[in-house]
């Protein structure tokens, strides 16, 4: 038996938030923490949170695992209880919906703030525009961010700066572009992040590596979106 | 109700629907997009293998047509071969937009885009051995897509409706679809979308089974709301289970790894396949592998304990390919088989994959429905496409890499269909009051119930009966008692609780609803199945184990006012070259 300490908030019912408390039999296997919430929505359907694909590649079940931001589904309960425990609380930093529902909209405005899509303004080929299997490995720890936002509510800095810092997501984003040898806007992507806010204020604390589900680096991309924007300004 | 009007809704994010609804943003069309989660958790995300298509990278002389004649003959000849002709002409031309926006592809030494082997394919209409097209972002080609084609609505700003479920769709006076009443799942509030041409691009139904590779959200929703509008849907019947599900998880593991030269083995470690499948060998339709893997089980030569799986085997692939051409499956195997790929074999069992059935559509995605004298009737502003629509380029078994094809095809198609429609001035009637009310009722009936049963033990229990009475071999006596027992199942759907009555986020509300949906995909599913008195594809019945041409080589539709089951016929007509005729599929 373990317990599962969950945060609960209604916002129709509940003046605050409260944790509660389940005790969960957990029949000697290992299951992923999101199995453990699907029991427990079969106890009590009012308890609500965000899933789909249960493999780790929709990026809509991050949650704070024990203190640590993850995805529900592929986050073992050997990972997260301690002491016969387990405490899930909504992703830190975002407004809370309902119990462990997030609003993410300032989440998805910093990604959208970037311009997250190629710019080529050369005309298309009939075919492909080719790139060479060395131009495309430079995409590689890009582009497979699944916008779960675990990254970016773990950043102290997008914590303080939600409207102003781009975060770390969008940051990986913004640098999957800049990347890319068929884009051709580096200039002007550049451009719209050099102020004191979109880039610098990464203060380089690694939380976003810390917790990536998908083992990105998004510190290494906004550093050498750093260093393009100073030798730009030399 | 608040109302809200567009040229075209579109009902789904994944593939399908976001290539539909660029379309129709690029070319200055207001187009929604209702989406029951963000656009980026659309099961599309989590296609892995690729992206069949002749691009004739890794072969220069590789062709169309060739690619044609393998999804035809895929399909066990009831594809539609003007659809399968449509989808594979103009393919290249969808995949190079698709890689124009920004796609990141794997690419060749010569920087073309790299496409790896998949089953079911060959070189010059099946005398030239296996062919190698199936175009590839590494392991994770559905995510690429799917966040490419964001990004694309993004920069032509799409307007997205993200957490809106959509209920019911609302009919006019003279039958013709006017929009749909749509839930906004955040604030509760319930709104009628509506619209000049509706697209349902919803997605497949994998969660009627126990064991299957489908995100939850996959239910069906589209399906459910057609034949509830009273609309037919065409080879409910034809569900894929894919050979390669992790045993116990159900999590998918892509034929790309049996494309990169893995393959399976049973308990004595032989290499099975070389027996089911002489010539193309663990690389064969997906419903020959998925069968010969359940003799291999039934016979006793499964793995594991209770001897209930296989093993695929690719750690003699080495360390390095699997790192640059597999990535994402050393990562899931890892987690949910607890398996390493590179030094040790991964359970795999076959698992409901996907729905081939759907609403039919002709190439345009204009949904149809039958007239009076059986020939096909237009249903006016009522379009589909994706996994939804059975247009029919997958017949009774889709080869893989072609759903992705299919998404972006078909999307694009209709999207091109309905921005010429708008161009012309298409105008649909109003609805009266009173067909927006009955749009709503079932809604209504839910938030008043005072029903005893719960959404989640209902939906366990359909979904046992659908893997034990129509998995991957059926019988006429077992599934009419599997038809028995939902039928009771319903009784009980209909007295369905739901004590939680709040607005705000309520996804007991929206299990509830999707619930509704699995039963509809699951009776037309069964009753389907037990009238198809032969076996052809995906569907393979031990009391009918032959195909059956003279009765068969047609679709099935399922009228629901009735439960019915008729027939529609195949089309065999191509521009291109002359048809292709039926003739026994061995591999």
């Amino acid at each position: 038996m373990i317990t599962v300490s969950i945060y609960r908030f209604n916002p129709e019912t509940d003046e605050h938030p409260h944790m509660q408390d389940f005790e969960f039999d957990t029949v000697g296997k290992d299951l992923m923490v999101l199995d453990v919430l699907e029991k427990l929505k079969v106890e009590d359907p009012s308890l609500v949170f965000r899933r789909s694909c249960r493999e780790g590649v929709c990026g809509s079940d991050g949650m704070n695992i024990s203190g640590k931001n993850g995805l529900a589904c592929i986050t073992p309960l050997s990972e997260a209880v301690r002491n016969n425990k387990i405490i899930i609380r909504p992703l830190p930093g975002l407004p809370v919906i309902r119990d462990l529902v997030i609003d993410m909209q300032q989440f998805y405005a910093q990604y959208e703030k970037i311009e997250p899509y190629m710019v080529n303004d050369s005309p298309a080929p009939q075919i492909e525009r080719l790139q060479s299997q060395e131009e495309r490995a430079k995409l590689d720890g890009l582009y497979e961010c699944i916008l779960c936002a675990c990254c970016s509510t773990a950043c102290p800095s997008f914590w303080w700066n939600p409207e102003k810092f781009i975060g770390p997501s969008g940051l990986l984003q913004a640098y999957r572009f800049l990347a890319d040898s068929r884009d051709t806007s580096a200039e002007e992507r550049l451009s719209k992040l050099n102020d004191p806010f979109s880039v610098f204020r990464c203060h380089g604390i690694m939380n976003c590596v810390q917790v990536c589900p998908k083992g990105l680096n998004p510190t290494r991309a906004i550093g050498h979106i750093r260093n393009m924007l100073i030798r730009g300004a030399t | 109700m608040r109302t809200l009007s567009f040229d075209a809704v579109i009902v789904g994010g994944g593939g399908s629907g976001m290539r539909a609804a660029l379309q129709l943003s690029q070319s200055g069309y207001n187009a929604a997009v209702i989406t029951k989660v963000f656009p980026t958790r659309s099961h599309t995300v989590s296609a892995q293998g690729g992206i069949t298509c002749a691009i004739a990278s890794d072969d220069p002389d590789d062709q169309w047509q060739w690619h044609m004649y393998d999804t035809v003959k895929g399909s066990d000849f009831i594809g539609d071969q003007e659809a399968i002709e449509y989808m594979c002409s103009t393919g290249p031309e969808a995949v190079f937009e698709l890689e124009h926006m920004g796609l990141p592809f794997s690419r060749t030494e010569s920087g073309r885009i790299y496409q790896r082997p998949f089953g079911g394919q060959s070189k010059d209409f099946g005398k030239g051995g296996q062919a190698a097209r199936t175009c590839a972002a590494a392991d994770r080609t559905g995510h690429a897509l799917l966040h490419t084609l964001y990004q694309g609505n993004l920069k032509n700003k799409t307007v997205f409706l993200n957490e809106w479920f959509a209920v019911d769709l609302v009919k006019n006076d003279d039958s013709a679809v006017v929009g749909v009443i749509a839930i906004d799942i955040e604030s509760g509030e319930v709104v009628f979308v509506k619209s000049k041409a509706t697209v349902f691009a919803t997605g497949g139904a994998g969660r009627i089974y126990a064991s299957t590779t489908n995100a939850h959200i996959c239910t069906g929703d589209g399906i459910g709301m057609a034949l509830r509008a009273g609309f037919p849907v065409q080879d409910i019947e034809m569900w894929q289970f894919h050979p390669t599900g992790i045993a116990g998880a159900g999590t998918l593991v892509t034929e790309g790894c049996r494309g990169e030269g893995g393959y399976l083995i049973n308990k004595h470690g032989e290499r099975f396949m070389e027996r089911y499948a002489p010539n193309a060998k663990d690389l064969a339709g997906r419903d020959v592998v998925a069968r010969s893997m359940v003799m291999e089980i039934l016979e006793g030569r499964g793995c594991g304990e209770a001897g209930d799986h296989v093993f695929l085997k690719l750690d003699h692939l080495g360390k390095d390919i699997l790192n640059a051409k597999l990535p994402g499956i050393l990562e899931l195997s890892r987690t949910f088989a607890h398996a390493d790929p590179v030094v040790e074999p991964i359970p795999v069992v076959p698992t409901c994959h996907y729905m081939m059935g759907g609403i039919p559509t002709n190439v345009n995605g204009q949904a149809l429905t039958a007239a009076g004298d059986g020939s096909d009737k237009i249903i006016e502003g009522f379009y589909a496409c994706g996994e939804a629509a059975c247009v029919s380029v997958h017949g009774a078994n889709r080869l893989g890499g072609n759903s992705l094809l299919d998404l972006i095809v078909f999307g694009r198609a209709s999207g091109l269909f309905i921005e010429n429609a708008l161009r012309d001035g298409v105008e649909l009637r109003e609805p009266t009051k009173e067909n927006i009310e009955s749009a709503v009722a079932g809604l209504n009936e839910l938030n008043s119930s005072v029903g005893q049963e719960q959404a989640s033990t209902l939906r366990a229990e359909l979904q046992t009966i659908m893997q034990n009475f129509f998995g991957v071999f059926r019988r006429g006596d077992l599934m009419r008692d599997g038809i028995v027992a939902l039928q009771s199942l319903k009784q009980r759907i209909d007295n369905v609780a739901l004590d939680d009555k709040s607005m705000v986020f309520n996804t007991a509300r929206i299990e509830a609803l999707e619930l509704r949906n699995l039963y509809a995909v699951a009776e037309a599913t069964a009753i389907s199945a037990e009238a198809r008195t032969e076996s052809r594809g995906a569907h393979a019945r031990d009391d009918f184990q032959e195909r059956d041409d003279t009765n068969w080589l047609c679709h099935s539709m399922f009228y629901p006012d009735e439960k019915r089951v008729g027939k529609r016929n195949v089309n065999f007509s191509l521009k291109s070259r002359k048809p292709f005729e039926p003739a026994v599929r061995t591999y």
